[in-house]
């Protein structure tokens, strides 16, 4: 069972470099950034090895940690949505994701949607919420939270979509 | 014992993932005490390498910027050499004070944070250099933070624009003191608190650093008084200052080090144990 493999380490290693040398320069309008590393998460294969899954996502959050001197925000939140990742594949897709042989490329947009808007909101809220680590700028995050998620999820369906190759 | 081992093969995804959200709330709560986030810095081989490269990439594109700032200030130190030839006393009073207890080096920086609430930023001079902790960090403009982490050839950089970052600072026309904070909204804007009620201030003043730290000398330039206000507790105003530097184009840098500061460190904090 090698859910690990060449394909998931050369997408981990780019990813983590475009979102360290790209995407955190963005800052669009003053202070809005895109996290879309965090599609190594949301395109994992599902059939996977859990324990490891749960390990690579804690791995990814460090890395752009390192880069972003950020502590552990982004491995807290990365660590959290490979966590609870079944719950909303089994909440975004239903029937496709029970049979266990559901590949991202042939599901239907408005599922695959649904699936990453709630992923990449659950991520940003953790992310901010520690980043900013004080209750009484709940509006400043909510706001950070908000925009930041607009973005990225913007950024997700686009990435996905380039890369997609569909058989048809 | 077999029930225990049943109980953490069963929950073993459930085990490693509170293990390791456990780790990065560590990580997370270190960070946020001064002085303390060792562990996970960009200051390091790897990190610091990569951002070294890339902006020798892109900092071609930025060339012209950064000649005009370049001519700027030397316009601006000519005209002080040319005008002080008949009056020698004021610019050798300032010569002295500087090649006597400062060291000044140049640097680039490498990788530039501004949109978060905890800004850091890397430059290419590190412990090989002779850089070390607390060494203070200005522009030709203004002041750009304190060095908080070294390595062998990088080196981290505390911003003024972090939450974190506390630096003493004046009115240039009166001796009034406070705190240099920021609030985490506008990357142009900081606050200084903790300025007596007293001080004379008002719209368009200078604030410049004060001189009671051993970090920075007294005097360089931070920004202008945008408006102010009153604290709550009535004692105190809270200024916001519209800084001279543009914490979101910055290339070259100088770095200060205090040569009297372990002397000033051993005054102020004698022996406590």
């Amino acid at each position: 069972m090698t859910s690990l493999n060449f394909n998931s380490i050369i997408r981990f290693v780019v990813l983590v470099l475009v979102q360290a040398l790209l995407f955190n320069n963005i800052n669009f309008l003053g202070n809005i950034n895109p996290y879309p590393y965090i599609l190594f998460i949301l395109l994992f294969p599902v059939n996977n090895n859990r324990s490891l899954f749960i390990f690579m996502s804690f791995m990814l959050g460090l890395f752009v940690d390192i880069f972003s001197d950020s502590g552990g925000v982004h491995a807290a939140s990365c660590v959290t949505i490979a966590f609870i990742r079944p719950a909303v594949l089994k909440f975004a897709f239903g029937m496709v994701y029970e049979h266990q042989n559901m590949k991202f490329n042939n599901t239907e947009f408005g599922n695959r949607l649904i699936y990453f808007s709630i992923l990449i909101a659950i991520h940003h809220f953790i992310m901010f919420t520690m980043e900013i680590f004080n209750i009484s700028n709940i509006i400043l995050i909510l706001q950070k939270t908000l925009f930041s998620s607009i973005f990225t999820i913007i950024l997700c369906v686009l990435i996905s979509v380039l890369f997609s190759n569909k058989q048809r | 014992m077999q029930q225990i081992i049943n109980f953490v093969i069963r929950n073993k995804t459930s085990l490693l993932f509170l293990l390791l959200f456990g780790i990065s709330l560590a990580l997370t709560i270190q960070s946020h005490s001064y002085h303390k986030s060792k562990f996970i810095n960009s200051a390091n081989f790897i990190t610091g390498g990569i951002y070294d490269k890339a902006s020798g990439v892109s900092n071609y594109f930025d060339l012209k910027t950064q000649n005009d700032i370049l001519i700027e200030e030397n316009n601006r130190l000519r005209s002080q050499v040319f005008n002080a030839s008949d009056s020698t006393s004021k610019i050798i009073i300032d010569s002295i004070s500087y090649s006597g207890r400062y060291k000044i080096q140049s640097a680039r920086i490498i990788n530039n944070n501004y949109a978060s609430s905890k800004n850091y930023l890397t430059i290419n001079r590190g412990e090989k250099n002779g850089i070390k902790e607390d060494f203070g960090v200005i522009t030709s403009k203004g002041i750009v933070g304190i060095i908080d982490n070294t390595s062998n050839g990088y080196a981290r950089v505390l911003s003024i624009l972090n939450t974190k970052s506390k630096i003493n600072a004046q009115l240039k026309t009166s001796d009034q003191f406070g705190s240099l904070e920021w609030d985490g909204k506008s990357s142009s804007i900081v606050q200084l608190t903790d300025i007596s009620k007293f001080a004379p201030v008002r719209e368009g003043d200078t604030i410049v650093t004060g001189g009671k730290s051993s970090i920075f000398p007294k005097g360089i330039p931070i920004g202008v008084v945008d408006n102010f206000e009153l604290d709550i507790s009535g004692d105190t105003y809270i200024v916001n200052i519209k800084l001279f530097n543009d914490m979101t184009n910055l290339s070259h840098v100088y770095i200060i080090e205090n040569l009297d500061s372990d002397e000033i460190k051993l005054l102020e904090n004698p022996v406590d144990d």
